[in-house]
């Protein structure tokens, strides 16, 4: 009998295969089949552009555009690069083009009032230290707790929800972030940290203020 | 830089995100497992932002408006559609690229039958088969066993004089026989006029006239 570990492996095995058949199906001339490479990416293609434009209007036509774009230079895409990561690219690189055209975009957020360069790099101090508990994956079935992470995650100033999106939703690795930010791999790295400690600070307040009220936790405890 | 023996917390806090992603050496790894240890605030820095990335990373955190996938294929389905240079752009335009020449071809097939049925198709007959057109009933005709063609008297094209018997044109056709188209031309059905097979009777039968107008 099959270890679990095994079928998924070999579930993800078949996957990338058939995206690579796909790539090479299209590249070479049955277009059709586009939609059906790009479709389980669609996701993470709009928010990507979320990220960037913060107006889910503007996102999803900048999606649509990324993957018009891709679909017209898929001839360009090389084997050796995940065809997720370039896509994702694409999509930034749309966003931010749109971002610089249109000068419409709100740049306020947390930390927005200091979020000049002394700022960036300068420590950030974690706020809260109450004891943490876990709160379970099962919490995202709940649409209320997506739309609280969501909102958390808005407040954040754009440079360092752009670099969060794209290393911790996107699942982009730190080299392949600063590229498609156009920015040092230190930066990448110094606004995580700060990105992602925000958050945490931003989750534990969020439980102060009865978000997560409703969670599975054992009565009388906090998830931190 | 770290010093690696000892680190406070906010040294800690500094390489708390490169200590998540693995991107710190061994040393300082090993260092920041003991602070961990005894250090209360910092595990508790750490385990939340630990479990945060650990939700936000989970797919069901990317959520699209109703309707976006819809949407979105329609606009790449107009894209392809544009491009009919390019060979099967959509499931659709790759059946229309097939179903068109095929299309053209079957009319054009069609068109080609229907005009032989209407025009020439007759003209596969034999000249001698051609059907009367209003002939005399009570006409004499000459019939003989040679052949199924009925004659008028003293027409040179009949076969087997030996054989040959008067009778009426009624009796002839009723007996399966077809006018002669030397000396009967004048009863035959000229609805093919003007077809080229049309002249060519006329042109053979010149010669006839004197025997059809030399008949008794």
């Amino acid at each position: 009998m099959s270890e679990p570990g095994m079928v998924l492996n070999n579930s993800a095995q078949a996957g990338a295969t058939r995206e690579q058949e796909l790539i090479a199906s299209v590249q070479g001339g049955q277009h059709e089949l586009f939609y059906e490479l790009v479709r389980p990416y669609e996701r993470r293609v709009y928010a990507a552009a979320l990220a960037i434009l913060r107006n889910e209007h503007d996102a999803e036509d900048a999606a649509q555009e990324a993957m018009l774009k891709a679909f017209a230079n898929i001839r360009q895409f090389r084997a050796e690069a995940r065809f997720s990561t370039w896509l994702i690219q694409i999509t930034v690189n749309e966003a931010l083009m749109r971002r610089r055209r249109e000068r419409t975009v709100p740049m306020e957020g947390i930390d927005g009032h200091r979020s000049g360069r002394g700022d960036e790099d300068s420590d950030y101090t974690p706020r809260d230290f109450a004891d943490w508990r876990e709160i379970p994956s099962e919490a995202l079935e709940r649409k209320e707790v997506r739309q609280r992470l969501a909102e958390a995650l808005g407040t954040l100033d754009r440079k360092y929800r752009e670099v969060f999106v794209l290393r911790d939703m996107e699942h982009l690795n730190i080299q392949e972030t600063a590229e498609a930010l156009g920015i040092t791999v230190a930066s990448v790295k110094t606004r995580l940290l700060r990105a992602r400690l925000m958050l945490r600070d931003l989750l534990a307040a969020g439980w102060e203020q009865g978000w997560f009220s409703r969670l599975p936790f054992e009565k009388g405890t906090k998830p931190w | 830089m770290v010093n690696h023996e000892a680190v406070n917390c906010e040294q800690v806090w500094r390489e708390i995100s490169n200590y998540i992603d693995g991107d710190v050496d061994a040393a300082l790894r090993s260092t920041m497992d003991e602070h961990f240890r005894t250090c209360k605030k910092c595990a508790s820095v750490l385990a939340g932002t630990r479990n945060m990335v650990q939700l936000y990373g989970d797919e069901r955190m990317l959520e699209v408006p109703a309707g976006f996938s819809r949407r979105l294929e329609q606009r790449l389905e107009q894209r392809l559609e544009k491009k009919p240079a390019r060979a099967s752009h959509s499931r659709w335009s790759s059946w229309a690229a097939w179903l068109v020449p095929v299309a053209a071809i079957a009319l054009i097939a069609g068109g080609v039958l229907l005009t032989n049925s209407l025009t020439h198709g007759r003209f596969i007959k034999s000249y001698h088969a051609l059907p009367a057109n209003n002939i005399p009933p009570d006409l004499v005709v000459v019939v003989s066993s040679g052949s199924k063609i009925f004659h008028v008297p003293g027409c040179p094209f009949i076969h087997d004089k030996v054989t040959e018997r008067t009778t009426t044109a009624k009796q002839a056709m009723q007996e399966g026989y077809v006018p002669c188209t030397r000396c009967l031309r004048q009863y035959l059905k000229t609805s093919l006029t003007g077809h080229p097979g049309a002249d060519d009777v006329e042109r053979e039968e010149e010669p006839e006239e004197v025997v059809s107008t030399g008949g008794r």
